[in-house]
């Protein structure tokens, strides 16, 4: 099998600790497996980008690491997952506190129906980071202004959510996702709903992120992965083909598969 | 004779259709395109003849039997009805009727057996009559439509025009049919607003309806002021309302949120058999099982309670309300888009967080307006408190006291010896009309709100 590409110390460099560990992770919904034998490491402060035809489990891979795969009732998860060395499937990790460290982005912007500051508000306020109105406001312009949305929202941050164009939509649930101070960032396609001009403004945000945390990000879009990725991770029915750095993934595919993917000829 | 004339209504629709069928295929095999169908050409005939000529008969049934009757009346020998009011007519004609449908009972004067034959006989021809303008009618149509099918005849949009007409006409009778409810009880209520004055009914704080209408009873003298009546359907509403709506929204939470798939299919079908008991059912319920229990805890802890109290009358009708709220509820829950759901979870909310927090305010729009539909039902709900609640209206807010409702005032005011030119009767018609436009106004809200609600993911 190709699909492991496990690197050494010596090519791990300088100041990049390995955030998230995934070793021969297995996904099953029901009797299908979505996903085989996958392991990954995924950098602290780094972007990880996730590509491969549709179906391919990369989004089902992506909602193992915050756990999100719990909520259907048919998934199964085996093999292992760690975040900072620690078992995210342990019988006595809550899956609540998990999602409070792993945020998720996902493919629709869909914030719920309440003032775009109390969308902000929602996590610090749930996981008590937060004590009174001045701690809070504090807290939203913060992450407002880390999703560089602050500038057009300030002035009506009473207004409901659903009330922004969608690439601003999206930029809230950015937004409401770094409030809660993770240290990953999960994005499942965030720009799939959005226009060109949007969608450069995420992956600026992107960019910019990878300064506070580490983040993982599912894309169709090949020339998005060269653009914001430094590693990038090729799935490919269920199996991890490729893993390595982005340019060398592009430039130098090692499996015949992942160059027929970039070059347009599977997917 | 009616059912050869459906029979002959069925052929000859079936035969236009073939026909008109076979001359559109005819001209196709012909080389030539046709603007529509054959089918539509069949269609087109098919609706022609039978449309037409199904108005005819039903027409004719309803007119054909008081066409005769007047007929025969008049044919009777002269003088006979002189001197008998319209009653004593009317016994005559059933007679008549009845001889004429080989009903006979001892021996009845020879007039009338003459008058019963020539009633047969006049049946019997109206209905060749029938029979010979139904033919025509149908042949008419059929020669018609035949004469129509051609390669540019735009049979399509013709049975369009048809079948649209047809379900605008069904649509006209659902409304005339309301219009004519709502004004029945209008005259009615006007009759009676001009024995009693409006602002005593709408103002009046005394209800007792209990006056004399024939010469010899004794009775009260007559009050006709609905606010004790209205403020006891209040009360019972309020009961079943502060009852249902926690129950019913808890359940349904629990059965959207957090129940198993098991639990679910198992617990839903049983909520559903709740809505389906008949209310007089829960009437029972009510006055054989919950009005003695209240009763008897009463007594222990030494509260007077009424034997047929608006908590237990409420309490009942609040069962009936739970599957009704919950089922409204559920559905509303439900339609909160996933995405929502998963995005709660994943910035680490826990279930009940999500709920509170995020479905449960998106989903408010559709539970409030079933809600109010709930209030409108237990405003309107008539067999629960017919049984289970009492029948003297009293000024009272006290559960635990015996009030009346609206429904069961009408009831017992239309029930056992009335007499339609007293306003004891026609208080009722007042007390339908107020009912009609309190639930109305509750359901245009209810309505306003629900729609409001979609709107918000669509």
């Amino acid at each position: 099998m190709m699909n492991v590409m496990t690197r050494t110390e010596a090519e791990v460099g300088a100041g990049e600790q390995i955030k998230v560990e995934a070793r021969d992770v297995n996904v099953f919904y029901g009797d299908k497996q979505a996903i085989r034998d996958v392991s990954v490491d995924i950098l602290d402060r780094t972007v990880t980008a996730f590509i491969g035809p549709s179906g391919c489990g990369k989004s089902t891979f992506l909602r193992c690491i915050n756990r999100m795969n719990d909520t259907i009732d048919s998934s199964r998860v085996s093999g292992l997952i760690t975040l900072d060395g620690q078992d995210i499937y342990a019988r006595d990790l809550d899956p609540v506190q998990l999602r409070a460290r792993v945020g998720m982005v996902f493919q629709k912007p869909n914030p719920f129906p309440k003032s775009i500051y109390d969308n902000v508000a929602y996590g610090p306020r749930i996981h008590g980071l937060v004590r009174d109105k001045a701690e809070t406001d504090a807290v939203v312009e913060r992450a407002l202004r880390d999703a560089a949305l602050w500038d057009e929202v300030r002035d009506r941050l009473q207004e409901p959510g659903t009330s922004l164009s969608g690439g601003q939509q999206q930029r809230l649930c950015i937004a409401r996702a770094v409030a809660t101070q993770p240290e990953v960032l999960l994005m499942d396609e965030p720009c799939s709903a959005l226009d060109p001009i949007a969608t450069a403004q995420v992956e600026e945000l992107i960019d910019a992120l990878r300064q506070e945390f580490s983040v993982v990000i599912v894309t169709h879009s090949m020339q998005q992965a060269a653009r914001v990725s430094q590693k990038t991770a090729f799935f490919h029915l269920g199996n991890l083909v490729e893993f390595g750095d982005t340019d060398d993934i592009f430039t130098r595919p090692k499996d015949p598969r992942t160059e027929s993917y970039i070059s347009g000829r599977i997917g | 004779m009616i059912a050869i004339a459906f029979l002959m209504l069925f052929l000859a629709s079936i035969t236009g259709y073939l026909v008109n069928r076979q001359a559109a295929l005819a001209i196709r095999s012909g080389g030539t395109r046709l603007h529509s169908l054959a089918g539509f050409h069949g269609l087109y005939s098919l609706l022609l003849i039978m449309v037409p000529a199904l108005l005819l008969i039903l027409l004719w049934l309803v007119l054909q039997p008081v066409v005769i009757e007047r007929m025969v009346m008049n044919g009777l020998p002269a003088g006979t009805l002189e001197g008998l009011d319209s009653g004593a007519v009317q016994l005559i004609q059933a007679e008549i009727r009845s001889i004429a449908g080989g009903r006979v009972f001892g021996t009845p004067d020879p007039w009338k057996l003459e008058a019963a034959e020539r009633m047969n006989s006049l049946q019997g021809r109206a209905g060749w009559l029938l029979l010979t303008v139904l033919t025509g009618l149908m042949a008419a149509a059929l020669v018609f439509s035949r004469s129509r099918v051609s390669a540019e005849f735009r049979a399509r949009q013709g049975v369009e025009r048809i079948v649209l007409g047809l379900m605008l006409s069904c649509a006209v009778v659902a409304i005339f049919v309301t219009v004519g409810i709502v004004l029945s009880l209008v005259f009615e209520s006007l009759r009676f607003f001009s024995m009693v004055p409006v602002t005593e009914f709408l103002f009046g704080t005394r209800w007792e309806p209990q006056m004399p209408i024939r010469a010899d009873q004794v009775a009260a003298e007559g009050a006709f002021g609905w606010i004790p009546v209205l403020l006891g359907t209040l009360v019972i509403t309020v009961v079943a309302i502060t009852i249902s709506v926690p129950i019913g929204l808890m359940s349904a939470i629990y059965l959207n949120e957090f129940a198993s798939t098991r639990f679910r299919a198992v617990a839903k079908p049983i909520l559903e058999i709740l809505a389906g008991i008949p209310t007089v059912v829960y009437g029972f319920f009510a006055i054989l099982t919950v009005a003695p229990a209240l009763r008897a805890a009463g007594a222990a802890l030494g509260i007077p309670v009424a034997p047929n109290t608006a908590l237990a009358a409420g309490g009942v009708m609040a069962i009936m309300l739970i599957p009704f709220i919950s089922s409204f509820a559920d559905d509303a829950l439900a339609a909160v888009p996933r995405s929502l759901r998963d995005g709660s979870l994943a910035l680490g909310a826990t279930r009940s967080e999500t709920v509170t927090k995020v479905l449960f305010p998106a989903a408010i729009p559709g539970i409030a307006g079933g809600v109010l539909l709930a209030v409108s039902r237990a405003i309107g709900e008539t067999m629960i408190v017919v049984m289970a609640a009492g029948l003297m209206a009293s000024m009272t807010i006290n559960p635990l006291d015996s009030v009346t409702t609206i429904t069961v005032q009408i009831v017992t005011l239309l029930v056992g010896d009335t007499e339609f030119d007293s306003p004891k009767t026609l208080a009722a018609f007042a007390l339908g009309l107020m009912l009609f436009l309190v639930t109305l106004a509750i359901n245009i809200l209810a309505l306003r709100i629900v729609r409001k609600y979609r709107e918000l993911y669509d």
